[in-house]
């Protein structure tokens, strides 16, 4: 084994999958997440980034073993090496996930109330999730679910409650303490804070990073806020329309980025005190049934030459730890200044 | 000066019976404000998870009465019993943006319908020419037209289309006012811009007003003319949105400012908040304290002994 597959806890190669669907006999694909290949490390906050139905929420679903028809995976794997064993999620069988899920695996979905049932109380549901998982039950089990409330700042009346009853923020921590009280090796997170006041948002991302750290976890963290990656990540990746464009440093993606996409990114996030307009994307994303040819960021791209139009740039390190598939990425400048320096010099 | 509409005193209480007893929530305390006709304006409404927002939102969209105090728009009272005629004309002066493009519509129902629907209502007719008419000007207002809407499916645009589509609906009746509830939560950063940018060229070249309610205190920076900072129900803060955004006086509207992810330290890690500002800000939570004048324009809560 290599040094490499030892620092890694997760291995996705050339991973495909679509959404295949027949309208009234018309046979419909739709390529979400097409030809991704990138690991994630032990110990590390991976922030996953791109515009709304570029592909990302379709490629943790994948990730977190919780795809379904239409989506299938049609090439390709994602390996987790956990402490029980390997296991392939993308050709695994039920048992074999249900086997890792909570435990090794967990996954916080977008929109806190998916996961809680509105009509079963929080404990129920603590119960359904992660009582066999844990192997414990009656009191040890209340005990231990009470601790990891109140690790929470959550009181142990939660338990008896509603959904509807708590506020935003209380539901967002409950998922959170659902998702980690098996302590498992693997968080997935989509779009955990979206929608929450900007004090909730910055405790809960403290409180998911604090706990990361505590149980030495990976976290897989899906936002299109590109402040929050900036805050959370060790690394970033973006994708854009079904591939990976580019992946790095966190610091060095936002001041650094040797792909137009990801300077376009980082430089259209407004700042307090700021009233210069700034200029949106021109075009829309690409529709994946029908994805362009070459580089799929071509129409858009102010970069774009001939070569774009008809050969697909691979991605390929660029930086140390950076990788980025755009055929001029020596060409792309940053648009945002750091406060300090960068620590790589381009 | 006359005024569009005018928010006196308005509280919203909601009783629950809940599993911790029989609960009063005071959703909404007292809120006044009021918008003119003479000068369009985005008057922007940002504060905590649960503090009253969206509540003040359905009480001025009619969809919720107000437990005290009243709610005029062009100086007639609004309720949720105004008489049919009444309610139609008040409605299509009146028109909300909802929060996420992609639920706001029926993935099996072609986005025309939506927009005809709309125009066959207010506009009193079902004359194809004239419906198509209508929906075309809306489009063209938000940058799109009907040849490129017309026959697609919700699925087959992108979330910052849909917006666009969404906001193009509420314009059929040209309302002099919006009341968008998060219009931009659930987009990334570039459709985000390109939907304010909207909103602010609705108000600029077609004098629409819009209350527009967000988290996002940097695009609030960028497009409103004056903003209330709320808390637990209460304005706590409110001014010209520059001169509060720049410096907030506040205890909460400084702890919501600091609060706010900065990129200039991407890949730190930095999500501390100071506890001091912290319990500052939770201390005035619930308080009644009074709402001041200051020199600048702004009004500032302000309590006894603080
Ligand atoms: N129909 C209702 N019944 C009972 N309580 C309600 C109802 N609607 C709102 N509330 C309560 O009123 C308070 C204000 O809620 P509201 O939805 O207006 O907040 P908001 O500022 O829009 O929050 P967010 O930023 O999370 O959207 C909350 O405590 C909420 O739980
Ligand atoms: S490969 Fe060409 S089109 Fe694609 S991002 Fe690079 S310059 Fe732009
Ligand atoms: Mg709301």
């Amino acid at each position: 084994m290599s040094q490499q597959s030892n620092r890694d806890i997760l291995k996705v190669d050339g991973l495909k999958a679509y959404y295949q669907m027949n309208y009234f006999g018309v046979e419909r694909e739709v390529r979400a997440v097409d030809d991704i290949t990138m690991t994630v490390r032990k110990n590390e906050v991976y922030g996953i980034a791109g515009e709304s139905s570029s592909g990302k929420t379709s490629f943790i679903k994948v990730l977190a073993a919780a795809i379904r028809p239409p989506l299938r995976v049609v090439a390709g794997s994602a390996t987790y090496a956990f402490k029980s064993g390997t296991i392939d999620v993308a050709h695994a069988s039920p048992e074999e996930i249900e086997a890792v899920r909570w435990k090794h695996l967990s996954y916080i979905m977008q929109g806190s109330m998916s996961v809680l049932n509105p009509v079963r109380r929080i404990g129920k549901t603590f119960k359904d999730f992660a009582q066999r998982p844990l192997g414990l039950s009656g009191r040890a089990f209340e005990e231990r679910v009470v601790h990891h409330l109140s690790r929470l700042k959550l009181p142990p009346d939660v338990l008896k409650a509603y959904p509807h009853e708590l506020s935003g923020g209380m539901r967002q921590r409950v998922t959170i303490g659902l998702a980690t009280v098996c302590h498992p090796e693997f968080i997935i997170a989509d779009e955990p804070t979206t929608a929450l006041d900007v004090v909730v948002q910055k405790e809960v991302l403290s409180l998911i990073r604090e706990i990361q750290q505590d149980m030495g976890s990976s976290v897989v963290f899906v936002t299109h806020d590109m402040s929050v990656h900036a805050n959370m990540a060790d690394r970033v990746g973006i994708i854009y329309a079904g591939r990976l464009v580019e992946e790095g440093p966190t610091r060095q993606m936002f001041f650094a980025p040797k792909h137009p996409y990801t300077a376009h990114l980082v430089a259209s996030l407004p700042r307090i005190g700021d009233t210069t307009q700034r200029p949106a994307l021109e075009g829309r994303p690409p529709n994946l049934a029908d994805p362009p040819q070459g580089c799929r960021f071509h129409p858009r791209c102010p970069l774009a030459v001939e070569k774009c139009r008809t050969q697909t740039p691979p991605l390929e390190e660029v930086a140390p730890d950076q990788r980025s598939a755009c055929w001029r990425w020596m060409d792309v400048e940053p648009l945002v200044k750091p406060s300090a320096p960068v620590g790589v010099v381009a | 000066m006359s005024t569009l509409l005018e928010v006196n005193n308005v509280s919203k209480r909601f009783t629950m019976g809940g599993l911790f007893g029989r609960r009063v929530v005071d959703a909404v305390q007292e809120a006044s404000f009021s918008l003119t006709t003479d000068k369009p304006e985005i008057f922007t409404i940002i504060g905590e998870s649960g503090s009253g927002k969206t509540t003040l939102a359905r009480m001025i969209l009619g969809l919720e009465d107000a437990s005290e105090g009243e709610i005029l728009f062009r100086g007639k009272r609004i309720s949720r019993h105004m008489g049919q005629a009444e309610r139609l004309a008040f409605m299509s002066a009146v028109q909300p943006v909802f929060q996420n493009p992609f639920e706001a519509f029926n993935p099996l129902k072609k986005i025309e319908r939506y927009l005809s629907s709309t125009a066959r209502r207010f506009l009193r007719t079902s004359d194809r020419a004239t419906i198509d008419r209508a929906m075309d000007e809306a489009l063209q207002k938000v940058g799109l037209s009907l040849k490129e809407v017309r026959g697609r499916f919700p699925h087959e645009m992108s979330g910052g289309q849909l917006q666009r589509c969404a906001i193009a609906r509420a314009l059929i009746p040209n309302p002099p006012l919006l009341i968008a509830d998060e219009p931009v939560s659930m987009v990334d950063a570039s459709l985000r811009m390109s939907i304010v940018n909207l909103l602010r060229s609705l108000r600029d070249d077609l004098g629409v007003s819009v209350i527009y309610i967000t988290h996002d205190l940097a695009t609030a920076y960028y497009i409103s003319d004056r903003i209330i900072i709320m808390q637990r129900g209460r304005i706590v803060e409110m001014g010209d949105a520059r001169t509060v955004l720049e410096n907030p006086e506040h205890p909460y509207s400084r702890l919501l400012k600091a609060s706010v992810l900065s990129t200039d330290d991407a890949g730190a890690g930095k999500l501390a908040t100071d506890p001091g500002m912290v319990d500052l800000a939770n201390a005035m939570m619930g308080r009644a304290g009074k709402l001041v004048d200051r020199q600048d324009g702004r009004r500032v809560r302000v309590y006894d002994e603080a």
